[in-house]
């Protein structure tokens, strides 16, 4: 048992005590967030009650597509408790169209998206009405009083068929979104005599994000100004938005993240129900709450991947990768939401992997169908990406007959390389791609299983062992606002901060990131505590509220660290520029004679000095200070990073694979990270586990399934699979170090890289342990019964594609 | 309507309900007791996990009704003068959350594991809280501080068995 437990250890201890001579960042900080989690002192939006405040519950479509033809709320608004009923025609006026911000080509197609549907509903759950009521039963029990007639539409349902002329459409304009393509390189001659080419189609199948915490809004105004809580990511994007699609001045609104039950990636956008909250407190003067049931969620929350990829290499005989084709569909759902038609495009970038080759062509097709939209989740296009070329090089491996680490070293930008400017355009600043692999064969074991599997496959084992690598990368720290720009993105991603010195020395960290879940507090704290000096304990971190920090670009995108806290390092840095000038005016010595060190300000070669805490009082007291000097302390910054951070790192999964009944378990998982340099090694290790196991579930658990008629079917926690704690393996983790050059803190991003690595290393793991039997890809969710399809169709063993022994 | 007596976390509530207030409910809305969460509507989750005289009960799937007479424990009274309880220190210790919104789940049903099995295997941990999901955290950390908590737990016992 021990032993067991052990091998989900990291194989470096995890110790707060350790001492980093003195300083607070790499040390393994237990989290000042937990206080209040651990004793259910939380403020999640549900938790709200204001006096007077009334509940909302929506009324949704049945049908995936339909025009409707009648409303009737009559009935339902004499209902006991029922305050008001709205349907769409009653907010057509003023509700206007939720946004897209990321329109990726010149043509691309942005239908009128409505909060409420009113003429046309084009995805099972659109909301059609609502019912606002005196408590959340009552308010649910009139929605069965609403009478809405439906004209039946067509589903669309496949994105293939979709496109397909003269189908059925979603929308009038037809039911492609956009086109969009990049090429570098020769890729006709890359292909052209190639000694071996691979072409595989995979499917990315549509996942719904799943945050713990349901949505939840609580709306409300005094007449003025109006007062949004919410359970998102994107507290500062979201006033900005609200405020351009509902007409309340920007400076009128207040919105507020208060503690938020997860996110990735699903709370990153602006819900219909946003909206429709806002209206209805502008109506009725009245504050208001919704908080969606997990089945309504799973039916109107954006859902993720959701991908039909082509993609074919080509390679020389000893293994050289000459040129990758991409041909990809991706399922935009019924509407493009806040940054849907962008997904793709995060991941056209990263089709290259860490590898070198001469040429590159990437095209992507939007597509419309009628279901819930698609947007991002964890890892948002990368993921994609990163599965389909981890899965081909191991294919080619199997084609060529060979070890998938040895072709990787073949191919891999080696250290010495870097800075590396892909064949994609974007330039890796570092990484040690033979350091992370070494470590992580080490830890695996990897000669070992190897000849384990040597020897299950030569007793024909029905239980059989398959070993999946995946030697990934990802762009985030999302990121230069320029770039973004060049991308038709409509925002920038710079982020700031702003650090205020109290009178007794304490300090105050205003954030414009939105953690929910990722430890900032924390986090902050340390860096702020090693650039000023002062103790962990006494700064306090101030995030997710307009009204405190009124500017910032939230928490996505692994680019809170990268972005964030080094906007947190440059502000201090400001206000120990100011210090300075103090303490050397206190001192009577020059500025230029101050030396500054673990909080104290010392006059070089002298006894003399001040603590940041004197010169934070003198400051206040501001009664000695040098001429013209503005009395604070605090300071502000802004910033914008030159590049993306490229996170790296090798995985290892060795499954096993019982051919009879396609069952399949994983015997051990070793992930070894390059995040750059690490503020807290328990942080990121949570956020490694964590992403290993979502990236997990989409490898072998979890698929939104739709009908014909374009239903869900996956709408409760019983029928989309979660993993639990008994499905999941316990993960070997260690990390290198290899510092990013391109902001002061050598940070990288950890949020998504164990969701982007993983996937493709456990359906690697499971195909290389069904290859001597001729099968060469298991769609995902490998599930017992898709395993045991793959296997059907070959259950003789034989020898294939000179797959390895 | 129905006339209900429970206790939540040592004080005593009377209460009308009607008969189909689910006890969640009757924690979050009427009695302000918003520290247990509600992550679904099919009682898969386990985040709205109690302690029902002792064991522990998913709340979302108990009537109000049904709780007449029941002593409750929420996990806003685990701590005692103050004091966490060892589990709950375990879990901010193996930084076993990360949001949090499982957590208080998590706790109440490690809890009870330990009542079954007061030194569990990581089997036997991974099996117990099969009934509770996380979407953060991946589990291990959680295991680690089940297994840190029944070691508190059980040393606070013999500590006590010994004074
Ligand atoms: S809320 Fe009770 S089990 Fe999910
Ligand atoms: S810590 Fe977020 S769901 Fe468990």
């Amino acid at each position: 048992m021990t032993e067991q437990l052990d091998a989900g250890v990291a194989a470096w201890q995890i110790k707060e005590s350790d001492v980093l001579d003195g300083r607070e960042v790499g040390r393994a900080r237990r989290r000042k967030e937990d206080a209040r989690l651990v004793t259910g002192r939380t403020q999640w939006t549900d938790n709200i009650q204001l006096p007077g405040m009334l509940h909302v519950a929506f009324l949704r479509s049945p049908m995936a597509h339909a025009r409707i033809t009648r409303v009737d709320t009559s009935v339902a608004r004499t209902q006991p408790g029922v305050v008001a009923v709205f349907s769409g025609a009653d907010f057509a006026a003023e509700q206007g169209s939720l946004p897209c911000v990321w329109p990726v080509s010149e043509d691309i197609v942005i239908p009128d998206h409505p909060p409420m549907a009113v003429t046309e509903v084009r995805y099972v759950g659109e909301a059609v009405a609502c019912v606002v009521a005196t408590d959340r039963y009552k308010a649910a029990d009139a929605l069965d009083a609403i009478e809405v007639d439906y004209e039946p539409l067509d589903a669309v349902t496949d994105m293939t068929s979709a496109l397909d002329e003269g189908g059925p459409k979603v929308h009038e304009a037809g039911n492609k979104a956009f086109t969009w393509t990049f090429a570098q390189g020769d890729i006709e001659a890359a292909f052209r005599d190639a000694a071996v080419r691979v072409e595989r189609t995979f499917v990315q199948q549509r996942l719904i994000p799943s945050a713990m915490e349901p949505r939840a809004v609580v709306a409300q105004t005094d007449g003025d100004a109006f007062t949004l809580h919410s359970s998102t990511q994107i507290p500062h994007i979201l006033r900005v938005m609200l405020a351009l699609t509902t007409g309340i001045p920007e400076h009128k609104l207040r919105v507020v993240a208060p503690d938020v039950g997860g996110g990735f990636g699903s709370k990153l956008q602006v819900t219909a129900e946003e909206v429709l909250c806002l209206l209805i407190t502008r109506r009725l003067g009245r504050p208001v709450k919704w908080t969606e049931s997990r089945s309504e969620g799973n039916l109107t929350v954006h859902h993720g991947r959701d991908q039909l990829q082509r993609i074919s290499v080509a390679a020389d005989a000893d293994g050289r990768i000459r040129g990758v084709k991409v041909d990809l569909l991706a399922d935009m759902g019924a509407y493009l939401m806040l940054v849907t038609p962008g997904v793709p495009l995060l991941g056209a970038f990263m089709y290259s992997g860490v590898y070198k080759m001469d040429a590159y062509d990437f095209t992507c097709t939007g597509v419309f169908t009628t279901k819930v939209p698609t947007d991002a989740y964890r890892g948002a296009g990368r993921p994609e990406a990163t599965f389909a070329i981890e899965r081909m090089v191991d294919e080619l491996a199997a084609e060529l007959g060979m070890d998938p680490i040895e072709l990787r070293r073949r191919n891999w930008i080696r250290h010495g390389e870097f800075p590396y400017t892909t064949v994609c355009g974007l330039t890796y600043d570092s990484g040690n791609y033979e350091a992370a692999t070494d470590r992580a064969l080490a830890l695996f074991g990897y000669d070992r299983l190897r000849a384990e599997q040597a020897d299950r496959r030569a007793r024909e084992d029905p239980v059989q062992l398959g070993i999946g690598v995946s030697t990934y990368t990802e762009m985030c720290g999302l990121a230069p606002s320029r770039v973004l720009g060049s991308l038709s993105y409509g925002a920038g991603g710079w982020e700031h901060a702003s650090v205020r010195v109290l009178p007794t020395g304490k300090v105050e960290v205003v954030t414009g990131t939105s953690p929910h879940g990722q430890g900032h507090e924390t986090a902050w704290s340390q860096i702020v505590a090693d650039a000023l000096g002062v103790p962990f304990e006494d700064v306090a971190v101030l995030h997710g509220d307009t009204s405190s920090s009124y500017k910032g670009m939230d928490t996505y995108g692994s680019r809170s660290l990268v972005v964030g806290g080094v906007a947190v390092v440059q502000a201090c840095e400001k206000v120990k520029e100011k210090a300075r000038q103090v303490a050397a005016h206190l001192m009577e010595a020059s500025p230029d004679d101050i030396e500054f060190s673990r909080g104290e300000f010392r006059v070089r070669g002298t006894g003399t000095s001040r603590t940041i805490q004197e010169i934070a009082l003198a400051t206040f007291a501001a009664h000695d200070l040098p001429d013209g000097f503005e009395p604070r302390l605090d300071a502000d910054a802004t910033f914008d990073p030159d590049n993306f951070s490229f996170p790296h790192g090798t995985h290892l999964c060795a499954v096993e694979v019982d051919t009879e009944t396609g069952a399949t378990r994983i015997r051990s998982y070793v992930a070894v990270d390059d995040v750059g340099n690490v503020v807290n090694p328990l942080i990121v290790e949570g956020q490694v586990h964590g992403g290993i196991a979502q990236g997990i579930a989409q490898a072998l658990f979890e698929e939104a399934v739709h009908d014909a008629d374009g239903n869900l079917l996956t709408t409760t926690m019983a029928d989309y699979l979660l993993p639990s704690a008994a499905d999941l393996p316990a993960y070997t983790t260690d990390r290198t170090e290899t510092p990013a050059t391109t902001n002061p803190l050598g940070v990288k991003g950890v949020g998504e890289a164990g969701t982007i690595a993983s996937t493709p290393a456990v359906v690697n793991a499971v195909v290389d342990a069904l290859r001597p039997y001729g099968v060469r890809d298991v769609p995902m969710p490998c599930t017992p019964e898709r395993v045991w399809r793959a296997l059907g169709q070959a259950r003789t063993p034989q020898r294939t594609d000179g797959g390895l022994s | 309507m129905p006339r209900i007596s429970v206790t939540v976390d040592g004080i005593r509530y009377d209460e009308e309900v009607e008969p189909r207030l689910l006890l969640v409910h009757l924690l979050r809305d009427r009695l302000g007791k918003t520290g247990t969460p509600i992550g679904c509507d099919t009682s898969n989750c386990g985040a709205c996990t109690v302690l029902l005289d002792g064991r522990s009960a998913k709340s979302c799937s108990i009537l109000a009704v049904q709780a007449d007479g029941c002593d409750i424990v929420t996990i806003e009274g685990l701590s005692t003068d103050g004091t966490w309880h060892p589990m709950q220190r375990a879990f901010h210790e193996e930084h076993a959350l990360q949001c949090g919104y499982c957590t208080p789940g998590m706790i109440l049903a490690a809890i009870d594991l330990l009542h079954d099995d007061p030194d569990p295997s990581e089997e036997t941990i991974r099996e117990g809280l099969e009934g509770n999901l996380c979407r953060c955290t991946g589990y291990c950390t959680i295991v680690r501080a089940v297994r840190r908590g029944a070691r508190e737990m059980s040393r606070d016992q013999e500590g006590a068995a010994t004074s």
